[in-house]
Parts: structure tokens; sequence; C-alpha cells
């Protein structure tokens, strides 16, 4: 319990008013030039000294990607990037062979200090058996250091960068990497499969419980440096594996793009439990700056009995678009998802989920709860789908919204499709409003408008905070006020 | 000590009340009675702090310095703690979260160093028990699915916990039987003292038996129109409001 005390002491030392992660690193970078062609996707992938067939995998991306458009039907206004005028790859020069944190940079450490990330103290001094967070810290776009690794090697697990994963476990990656999310399966992730960085890999072998939970913190720092972050995560047989994603990023004017892609896939009888904190920079009060963050993530229960579970906390960015789903291929194979997302100012969310039945006796559910505050838009916009073969599908999905103000909405577009007679879906979803006479009781019982407001929202979205492991519970119960912040009065 | 200068207070254009003068010294408690209607509840609220109310002449002092100026939080901070009618369901959060954060936000506002979790969670379990709220209620959503007397009995610990100077206590009897009145007048003679004010806001003499009052003050139509002592309480038990009614008309 000591790391997790001290990772929750940390955070409180942060100081958080209003948006306060909007610092920047002052460390070398290694640049490929602005603009994307052919020949930037090749610099990346010699970079990251990758096999042949790894350059094809991407190049043939790249091509499909060119045939491609944006996808416009999502309830989002933004002006579209300009894909010319990115970065496409940025690395820290000092992490050209770190081979133990003694050796990174120590005002890399001290950013994630400042974020509160129990990377060097926490991991390596508390020691603590039973709280463990090993992390795969990803600065920018490379791998800076991975801790735990000896202890994650005794039980057999794999967990280190996607792209040591190329060169040490090829053999899993052609396996399984665009397997669940293919190389054309969207503008978005396609452009990805063509330039994504780096990013995190998972591998729990058959029967392995993983011993600590597996986080990685990604942070964007590079000024115009799109994030493509790829993450791949396998869990063998009747194995279990629980893994944490949190983010924030510096303050900038300039849009920051973020199209990541994460691909899970449970074979018979394992489990998977993907939770995410997502704190980007969400732009001015104006709307401006703010990080665009596309992204797609799927998880794929593969084998029979399998499970993977979905918790989002999505408190940043100007534009979200995101649907962690589940394809819920093995009979009796279960989904969850579960969503906290809120917008402030003038914050742009679309997300959800999508919930495909293929297998029989297969049963998934949806928890949402939205929160629009200032002049921001929310949409939950979710798919349940039964195949024709998917007998006793079954669905519960209970979506609810909870607005501050008047100026900010709240959408739900729940499609629903069952080809299947036998299959059972229901659908809830509430409209609310924080009311005057809670805040007014709130208030009358010393609490101040924030403060009030912080613990209103969090009663609203316990269900899904609960569902959080419990080194992200107090972090995002205080990222929930932060995010507010400002949201009456 | 608690005054009330000619405080006139309308709502949307309509006056509510209609020049409040009303001092309560300290230690002592004093008991408001009157009609439905009468605004016995909008002062409760103007008191503690509720927006909605025009507030177009006089003054609410508390220990000789005007609170008209302070938020909700800043009153309680500064002492003066009301006891609701109808206390409000706040789902999801749990009682003793909401106790805990309700303390601290009080004793940080008071420069008062903030609990500690073991010493914060002694503090509310050995109130509880006074009060027969039973550790399960603690972890139950704030006033969820509480009956009418727990959540009366819920109130009287959040004013104990927040050990205001000044309580006023509106209808706190509405909607208790008799063993749950008794309860909570028990937890309430407990809290009382010479460094502690009531105002015990009620429709019904009844109270009054168990909350035994240093003063009455009879309110009809926003204002003050008779003050006595206890035995006041019991005349109008006997006479009814019909004619302080009449006076007010």
């Amino acid at each position: 319990m000591a790391a997790v005390k001290e990772t929750v002491e940390q955070v409180k030392d942060i100081d958080v008013d209003k948006y306060k992660y909007g610092f920047t690193t002052d460390i070398e970078m290694v640049k490929a030039p602005k603009g994307l062609n052919e020949d930037i996707v090749r610099f990346i992938s010699e970079k990251k000294e990758e096999p042949a067939w790894m350059l094809e995998w991407r190049l043939d991306a790249f091509e499909r990607w060119k045939t491609m458009a944006e996808p416009e039907w999502a309830n989002l206004t933004y002006k579209k990037p300009d894909f010319q005028d990115l970065y496409y790859y940025a690395a820290p020069k000092s992490t050209e062979g770190p081979k133990s944190l003694d050796e990174v940079d120590p005002e890399l450490l001290e950013t994630y200090a400042k974020l509160g990330i129990p990377l060097k103290e926490q991991a390596v001094l508390a020691g603590v058996e039973g709280a463990r967070v090993a992390i795969d810290a990803v600065f920018d776009s490379v791998s800076v250091v991975t801790t735990f690794k000896d202890e994650l090697a005794k039980a057999g697990v794999i967990f280190c960068s996607i792209s040591e994963a190329m060169r040490e476990h090829p053999e899993l990656i052609q396996k399984y990497l665009g397997t669940v999310v293919p190389k054309s399966d969207n503008f978005y992730a396609t452009l990805n499969s063509a330039v994504f960085s780096d990013g995190s890999f998972v591998y729990i072998p058959p029967g392995v419980r993983c011993p600590m939970e597996l986080s990685t913190y990604f942070r964007i720092n590079e000024e115009n440096t799109g994030q493509f972050e790829r993450t791949l995560i396998i869990a063998d047989k009747g194995s279990y594996v629980s893994y944490l994603e949190g983010c924030t990023a510096p303050m900038r004017d300039e849009n920051q793009l973020h199209a990541a892609v994460v691909e899970l896939i449970a074979l018979d009888d394992a489990e998977i439990k993907y939770s995410t904190v997502q704190n980007w920079y969400p732009g001015d009060k104006d709307g401006k700056g703010g990080v665009f963050n596309f992204v797609t993530k799927r998880g794929d229960c593969r084998g029979k009995n399998s499970k993977i579970s979905w918790t989002q906390v999505e408190t940043g960015s100007a534009i979200t678009w995101k649907y962690p789903s589940c394809i819920l291929r093995g009979d009796n194979s279960q989904g969850e998802f579960y969503s906290i997302a809120i917008s402030n100012g003038m914050q742009q969310v679309d997300s959800g989920t999508k919930m495909v039945h293929l297998g029989k006796n297969t049963s998934s559910r949806i928890i949402s709860k939205g929160i629009s505050a200032g002049k921001s838009s929310n949409t939950y916009r979710g798919l349940v789908s039964a195949h024709r073969k998917a007998s006793q599908a079954r669905n519960f999905t209970q979506c609810d919204s909870l607005l501050i103000g008047d100026l900010c909405s709240a959408h739900t577009v729940p499609y629903i499709e069952a080809k299947n007679s036998s299959a059972t879906f229901e659908h809830e979803a509430t409209t609310s409003k924080i009311s005057d006479d809670q805040m007014f009781y709130a208030q009358a019982r010393g609490l101040n408008e924030e403060e009030a407001v912080a613990l209103i929202v969090n009663g609203f979205a316990r269900e899904v905070i609960q569902q959080l492991p419990m080194e992200f519970m107090a972090e995002t119960q205080k990222l929930i006020g932060i995010s507010l912040e400002g949201s009456v009065g | 000590m608690l005054e009330i200068k000619n405080l006139h207070v309308e709502v949307e254009g309509q006056p509510i009340l209609n020049g409040i003068d009303l001092t309560v010294p300290k230690g002592e408690v004093h008991a408001i009675m009157g009609p439905n209607g009468s605004g016995k509840s909008t002062l409760s609220y103007v008191i503690a702090g509720k927006d909605d109310y025009d507030i177009t002449k006089g003054d609410i002092l508390w220990n000789g310095e005007s609170i008209l100026e302070m938020d909700p939080a800043e009153r309680v901070a500064a002492g003066v703690f009301l006891a609701f009618q109808y206390p409000i369901e706040i789902p999801g959060v749990a009682t003793m979260t909401f106790l805990r954060t309700a303390i601290n936000s009080v004793r940080k506002a008071r420069d008062e160093e903030e609990l500690s979790i073991p010493d914060m969670m002694k503090l509310i379990q050995s109130q509880a028990k006074q009060l027969a709220v039973k550790p399960e209620m603690l972890k139950r959503g704030l006033n969820v699915g509480f009956s009418g007397g727990e959540k009366k009995r819920m109130e009287i610990l959040q004013m104990a916990l927040l050990n205001p100077g000044m309580c006023i206590l509106d209808e706190t009897d509405s909607g208790l039987d008799i063993d749950a009145l008794r309860i909570v007048s028990e937890g309430v003679n407990a809290l009382r003292g010479p460094d502690r004010s009531m105002l015990v806001i009620t429709h019904y003499q009844r109270l009054l038996n168990y909350i035994v009052p240093d003063k009455v003050h009879v309110m009809s139509d926003g204002k003050i129109v008779k003050t006595g002592g206890k035995e006041l309480a019991l005349e109008l038990e006997e006479s009814g409001y019909a004619e302080y009614d009449e006076d007010a008309a």
C-alpha cells in the first residue's frame, strides 16, 4: 500500500489549478523533417531498426491512407489538421541507450516527478509486495525506461516497447499486430499504421496472472509532434492482466494531433482490464490550442470465456474521437465499457463503444457517464450488435448525462442491431442537471462551489470510478474536480 | 449573538419578510412559531445564505458582523448552521465521504488543522452513536433512501460535527414519529451550552416539550408579531394561529 499512498501524496502535491500540467521539458530532441511521404515512413522504420517486413507493412498502410478521407460523421467541429505541417518522428536525444534509471536525463525524471508519476522513487525504493506498478514510460515517441522487467520476466510476462518487441519477439508481432485493428481500418488507424513511433507491448503467457498492474504514462512534449502510439496486448489462454494508461500534456498554442491505436487480444479464458485516464490539454477558454485525440481502441475476445473490460476517464483534449470496443468472438465471452467523459470550456467529445456480439451466449455491459459544462458538447455514440449466429447475446447499456450550466450540450446516439431473435438488449438513458438545491446544501455544510461540484459529479460517476484500479481512483477524483473548475458561478 | 435588524426580503418582487427584528443572545434557545406561509423557512434560508432572495432592507449580524456578503460556506465556517427541513439527496456520495469533506472544509476555513482519517472516523462514529445513526447508514449515498427520521438525525449529526455557535433548526420535527422526535431532541439538547445559540423553527408546540426554549416568537405575514416565554407556545397550542393571521391582515 505504501506505493499507492505515495502516488496519492504526489498527486496531491501537484499544484493543480486549471491546467497546471502546462509545462514543457527542455530536452534535446531528434526530429524528422515536417510532412509525410514515403521517405518519412522509411526514416521512422530505419531509425527504429525495424525488420524489412515491418517497413513493408508501414508502406502498405501509407499507400492505403493516401486514398482515404477523414471521417466526418462525428458530432465534432474543428479545423482539419494539415498533415504535411506535422512532424512524424521526435525522440529525446538522451534516450539512445539508457540501461538503467540512473542513465536517464534527470530533467526527464523531474518532469515525471512534477506529474506525480511513481517511477524511480515508488517503484524501486518502495519495493512493496502487492502494490507494484511497472511503468513503460513513454516520452514523446520513444519508450525511455522500463521498470520491473526482471520480475515480470520471472512470471514470463513480456512488457516492453513495441519497437523492442519487433526485434525480440517478431513472431508475436507478426502473428498479432493489425489483427484487431487492420491497417486499413479507418483514416486515423491507417495513418498510425504507417507512422507509429512507439508504444507498449504486453504478452501474458498461458495461465499466468500478471503479478502487478502494468502502467504507461503518455506525455506529448515536442511542439507540433503528431503522436502515433501503438499498443498491443495479448493475454494468452487462462491469463489475466490489468493495464493502466494515463496522460497529461503541456500547454501549447497549436493543436496537437494524437492518433493512437490499441489492440487487445484475449484468448480462451483470458481476461484483460484496460484503464485510461486521459487529461490532455483541452485548449484555453476560447477553445484555442488543445489536443486532437483520434484514437482507435479495440479488444478482441478471441477465445471462449474470455473477457475484456475498458474503463476510461476522459477529461482532456479539445477534440475526442474515441470508441474503445469489444469484438465478442469467443462463445461465452464478455465485454465491458465503463466511461466517464467530462467536457468543459469549448471541448468537444464524441465517444462511446461498440459491442459486436459474434459468439454464442456473449454478454456486454456499457455504463457511460457524460458530464458537460461550459460551452462544451458531449456525445455518447454506441453500437451494440448481434450477429445472426450470436444466440443468447445479452447487453445492458446505461447512459447518463449530467449538465452543468445552460450553455453546454449532451447527446446520446445509440445504435442497436440485433440480427438474432434470441438477443436481449437493454438501454437506459437519463439526462439531469446539478440542482441548485444540491449545491446550496453542500455549500451550507462548508464546501465551496468547486468542492460541491466535484463532490456531486464524483457521486454521479461513482459506478465507473469504482471500476478503476486503486492507483487511479484518488487521482481521478481529483481530476474530476480540476476539470470542472470554473464551471459554476 | 445573532441579530436580525429590520429585515425585508422579496422573491421575484413578492415581499416575503416585512421587517423582522430578532435577537438571539449567546447561549439562548429561541423558537419561532407561525402558520404555514408566514415566512419561517424563508428566514432560515436567508440566514444560511441561499440565493434567489432579494434582501431589500435590513441586516443580519453574527457576533456583531454582517453576514450578508458571505457565501453559505463562509457562514457555516463562521458558525451559522442550518438544519434543513427537507435534507437534499446526493446520490453516489457516501455519507461518510460527505461528512469528512464538510468537516475538513470547515476546519480549513477556520484555520484549524485538518483531521487525519483515523481521528475523523473516531469523531464521526462516536457522534453517530449518540444519534443512533448506524454505521451502515454512513456508507449509503447521502440522504438517499433515508427515512424521514434518518434524514433528520443526519442533520443533527452534521450540526454536531461542524460545531456551530448558532444552530437554526427548520421544522426539524416535521415527519418524525414520537420515538424519532425524542432521539432528535435529545441530540439537540446535548448540543445546548452557554456558547451556543439556537433558533428552533416549528409549526407545532410538540417539539418545544422536548427542546424547551428561553423565548418564543410568533411570526405572521413576514413579521414577528408576538414574543413571550415558553408558555406562549402552549397558548398557541390552545388558540391556534387565527388571531395572528387576522392581526397581520
